[in-house]
């Protein structure tokens, strides 16, 4: 039963992994549009790829 | 041309993307109509980052309405070299453009959004730092940290909730006691960060709020566990205390709502625009002629200047639909002002070269020259925000609710936990420590601080799906407590454009020509209840003649033509009209079927030749004009005239009126036993009786009042005792908006302007002001049950405590239950109040702001001014 206390620890990790997921996708603004996104869905990309993206590709760098 | 332009770039698939995509080419933008964007100082205040690769600015576009606009702004980068990546913010209206300045100026951005119909709103007030919004994204960090930390010791402590460390031996439960105070330490450092830095500020104001005793639970509890970990005794009570603090923050989430399409706090400078037209410079030119300045092309002198580098004596060109931005003199034009945002007033005024000029009016018609004498700041209306009502914040009661029943709280929980220590270090010295922390964990008012937030939060949301935005959930608290309300009257008891339209053909004018001014009144009233809204049924227009109408109105934006459109609407279908003139400020013509069709102003029709009698009865020529103009006069105070020749022969007038909201009387009549009512209006005192008996004779009825005005009859209401609510539109109600405890400012339309105000309304539902006042009372009702219940939880659980028993099992089901029970039943009971409120139909707003924006930016038919 001894091996708990390896699994706690490595399912912490695993936890901690997805906090900082969460940190990112905070961090890089995605809370802050919720509706837009559901819209861009549905939009096809026919066309050529989109141009390479500038240097920042978050949209509100200028929050951070 | 936008089809071309697209087409040019291979995205013609624009048009499969929405039935209707509707871009409208409003103004084909010249390409210097936006260079004041390239002056540095307007440049750096508007971009949002900038170096010499890349350039990051956003732009407030009103025009976006549908799936296909975000597709198209968001291909932007193939219309135009240079564009780089834009990203659409729907909900906010914003498209946030990055491109490369050395290759597209920002003036070529905004004009390439101009002429894809996207026109740019910048205004003023964009020049000032725009507030970003960290605090929002701060609170998703510390929810998530929180949540985080409560699920997992929340897992790991049930193994000793239910004895499971049986079979690891006890170094599993010092194990997972460490591993909890490690989970714990970033939520009561991060996540609970607010709550010390408001305790401690409320208690250097030696003021008791909520947040002193939930710091002190924290604090309590935390410092406990840990003395309990470190000294092996137990496992604490980690796991409640990341619970307690997530619970909270879930409300504070929870009361953060905010309407990202609405802002509240907008003052003049939103409503005026960035740049203004200034006509060369000038103190070098005395005062040209007219003609130089009207007719002869200035584009050599024109220039566009951004609004803040406005000075006095600069001389300025307006054009149709343009704001006055600083008291000015008239130069140069016939102008045509529309004072309705400022005074209330509901109908434009003709001013003459010479005549002064009030910020904020819009002049509708032709172009103007105008010579400003006051700074923008100075104005007659500007100067408004100069009151102190503006410049002071009023001490916000925030949570008023919550904050004076926790002064109480505080001060019984102390005693009690004081009072058990003491008895514990009589009777049992060891018991005295733990049942002090004790008491203080479980009294850790986690539900009491819930149900105000919940319970007011859920409220605002049932309120805003009903189209009536709060500014904050405790807008509601204030909403319970008024006792007055002051109604504005132009825009918020009559609508705009939603009157009657009565068609009074010339025949039935002649038939009374005959007899005295006062029958023909009283026939003139009689007939117009007759034919109330929309066309006559008695009717000396023919079908025909309706047609042509259509036809004609159709081709103008004028309000008036579109409501005489509208009311002749039916089953026509519009008739190809030829060498059709819309002359500015007189009326239109044109050809329908052959026939010759005038509709306009009397002093234009007769400058044309028609006469305003019939021609058909010469013998009664001279009484029938009398009688015309009798009842044209009758008419205009009624509301505003229109007059219709064919082929030159006079037909009649069509009299709009200004209507009172539908149930605007039912809404008085609920409202004036309770509540003490007033009336302030800008307008002339031409409806006074009218109101009057509206709102019988006990209720205050002010008229011609100025902004100033309303704002010191506000004060003295206040002085009186009164919590006032002021219910208005407007600029000119700003003041009055600002000073009431509830400012309710009524929109239109949602995305429209409205001055800065703690409730923004549709207008739909001002007849139903006295069903969400109801809805306020049993909100505030709500929480003070809430309370009651979380009472119940703490006096059993304090019972426990000050009793030395408390384990931590108890508390970790204790507390949850209280917060989850108190959270479901403020939401629900908010929630189920709320659904009288969704009686009655209620049309959700989906007109794009587009559309209601063109008919009102391009009036070019004048108003009659018989």
């Amino acid at each position: 039963m001894s091996v708990i206390f390896l699994l706690i620890p490595l399912s912490i990790l695993f936890a901690v992994a997805f906090l900082f997921a969460f940190i990112w996708s905070v961090r890089s603004g995605q809370y802050e549009d919720t509706t837009t996104p559901s819209m861009r869905v549905l939009l096809d990309e026919k066309l050529a790829a989109k141009p390479a993206p500038t240097t920042d590709n978050s949209p509100n760098s200028k929050l951070k | 041309m936008v089809f071309e332009l697209l087409a040019e770039n291979g995205l013609t698939d624009f048009y499969q993307l929405a039935e209707r995509p509707g871009i409208r080419v409003a103004q084909s933008a010249d390409g210097g109509h936006f260079a004041f964007l390239d002056e540095p100082a307007v440049r750096t205040r508007l971009v949002d980052f900038s170096d010499a690769k890349l350039t990051r600015v956003t732009f407030h576009l009103p025009a976006i309405h549908c799936i296909a606009c975000v597709w198209l702004l968001e291909n932007l980068f193939r219309l135009k070299p240079g564009i780089g990546q834009s990203q659409v913010n729907f909900a906010r209206k914003e498209a946030a453009i990055a491109f490369d300045p050395a290759r597209v100026k920002l003036s070529a951005v905004a004009a390439l959004l101009a002429k894809l119909g996207y026109d740019p709103e910048l205004k003023f007030a964009d020049l000032d730092a725009r507030p970003a919004n960290p605090a929002a994204r701060r609170l998703w960090l510390q929810l998530g940290v929180a949540g985080f930390a409560f699920g997992n010791a929340m897992f790991f402590a049930i193994t000793g909730y239910f004895g499971l460390d049986a079979f690891t031996g006890p170094q599993l439960k010092v194990f997972i006691g460490w591993l909890n105070l490690l989970l714990a330490l970033p939520v009561v450092v991060f996540s609970a960060a607010d709550y010390y830095r408001s305790a401690w500020v409320s208690l250097r104001q030696r003021l008791l709020n909520i947040d002193v005793p939930i710091a002190a639970g924290i604090v309590a509890i935390f410092a406990q566990s840990v003395w309990e970990v470190a000294s092996g005794r137990g496992e604490g009570y980690f796991d409640s205390l990341c619970g307690l603090i997530f619970f909270l923050l879930c409300g504070k989430l929870f009361q953060q709502k905010t309407y990202d399409r609405l802002a509240f706090d907008r003052d003049y400078k939103s409503f005026f625009p960035l740049s203004i037209t200034r006509v060369g410079s000038s103190r070098r030119e005395e005062a040209p002629s007219k003609d130089s300045a009207l007719h002869t092309p200035h584009s050599a002198l024109e220039t566009r200047v951004s609004l803040s580098q406005l000075a006095v004596g600069d001389r300025l060109l307006l054009r149709n639909g343009e704001l006055i931005p600083a008291d000015a003199k008239l130069l140069a034009g016939p102008a045509l002002i529309d004072y309705s945002f400022v005074t209330g007033e509901s109908e434009p005024v003709a001013k003459q070269p010479g005549d002064y000029l009030y910020a904020g009016g819009r002049q509708m018609g032709g172009a103007i020259e105008v010579e400003t004498v006051k700074p923008v700041s100075q104005s007659y209306l500007t100067s408004l925000w100069n009151q102190d009502a503006f410049r002071k914040d009023r001490a916000e009661s925030f949570n008023a609710l919550t904050n004076a029943y926790s002064q109480r709280f505080t001060k019984i929980i102390l005693a009690v936990a004081v009072s058990a220590a003491v008895f514990w270090a009589f009777v049992n010295p060891a018991k005295s420590l733990p049942a002090f922390t004790a008491v203080l964990i479980v009294a850790c008012p986690c539900a009491l601080a819930l149900a105000a937030p919940f319970a007011l939060g859920s409220a605002q949301r049932v309120l805003g799906r009903r189209n009536v935005f709060l500014k904050n959930p405790f807008i509601l608290e204030t909403l319970a407590r008024v006792d007055a309300i002051v109604f504005d009257k132009t825009g918020t008891l009559t609508a705009a454009g939603a009157g009657s339209v009565t068609w009074l053909g010339a025949s039935q004018v002649a038939r009374h020509s005959d007899v005295e001014s006062g029958v023909v009144e009283r026939a003139e009233t009689c007939h117009a209840t007759e034919l109330d809204i929309g066309r006559s049924s008695y009717g000396p227009l023919t079908e025909a003649e309706e047609r042509w109408l259509y036809s004609m109105t159709r081709h103008s934006t004028h309000p008036l033509a579109v409501r005489i459109g509208e009311s002749i609407a039916r089953q026509h279908f519009p008739e190809p009209v030829r060498s059709f003139l819309e002359t500015t400020g007189c009326g239109m013509e044109g050809q329908v079927d052959g026939h010759e069709i005038w509709v306009g102003s009397a002093a234009w029709l007769e400058s044309r030749g028609a006469r305003l009698c019939a021609e058909n009865q010469p013998q009664q020529g001279g009484t029938g004009e009398r009688a015309a103009a009798g009842s044209a006069t009758t008419a205009a105070l009624r509301g505003s005239v229109v007059h219709v020749a064919v082929d030159g022969h006079y037909r009649g007038c069509f009299v709009l009126a200004s209507a009172l909201r539908a149930d605007a009387d039912a809404l008085v009549a609920r409202l004036s036993p309770n509540y003490e009512l007033a009336l302030l209006s800008g307008d002339n005192e031409r409806e006074r009786e009218r109101f009057r008996a509206l709102f019988g004779t006990g209720a205050h009825l002010q008229f011609n009042q100025s902004p100033l005005d309303k704002l010191g009859f506000i004060q003295r209401l206040q002085r009186d005792g009164k919590t006032v609510m002021m219910v208005g539109d407007g600029l000119n109600d700003a003041g009055a908006l600002k000073q009431a405890d509830v400012g309710v400012a009524v929109v239109e339309s949602v995305s429209a302007f409205s001055p800065a105000s703690d409730i923004i309304a549709s207008a739909q539902m001002v007849p139903r002001l006295a069903e969400v006042l109801h809805y306020a009372k049993q909100s505030v009702a709500t929480v003070r049950a809430a309370f009651l219940i979380s009472t119940v939880y703490n006096t059993v659980g304090i019972s426990i405590a000050a009793s030395g028993n408390l384990s931590p099992v108890v508390c970790a089901i204790l507390m949850p239950l209280s917060s989850v029970s108190v959270v479901a039943f403020a939401c629900g009971m908010t929630a189920w109040l709320g659904r009288e409120l969704r009686g009655g139909e209620l049309r959700v707003e989906r007109q794009p702001a587009a559309a209601s924006q063109l008919s009102t930016f391009n009036p070019q038919l004048q108003k009659d001014l018989a």
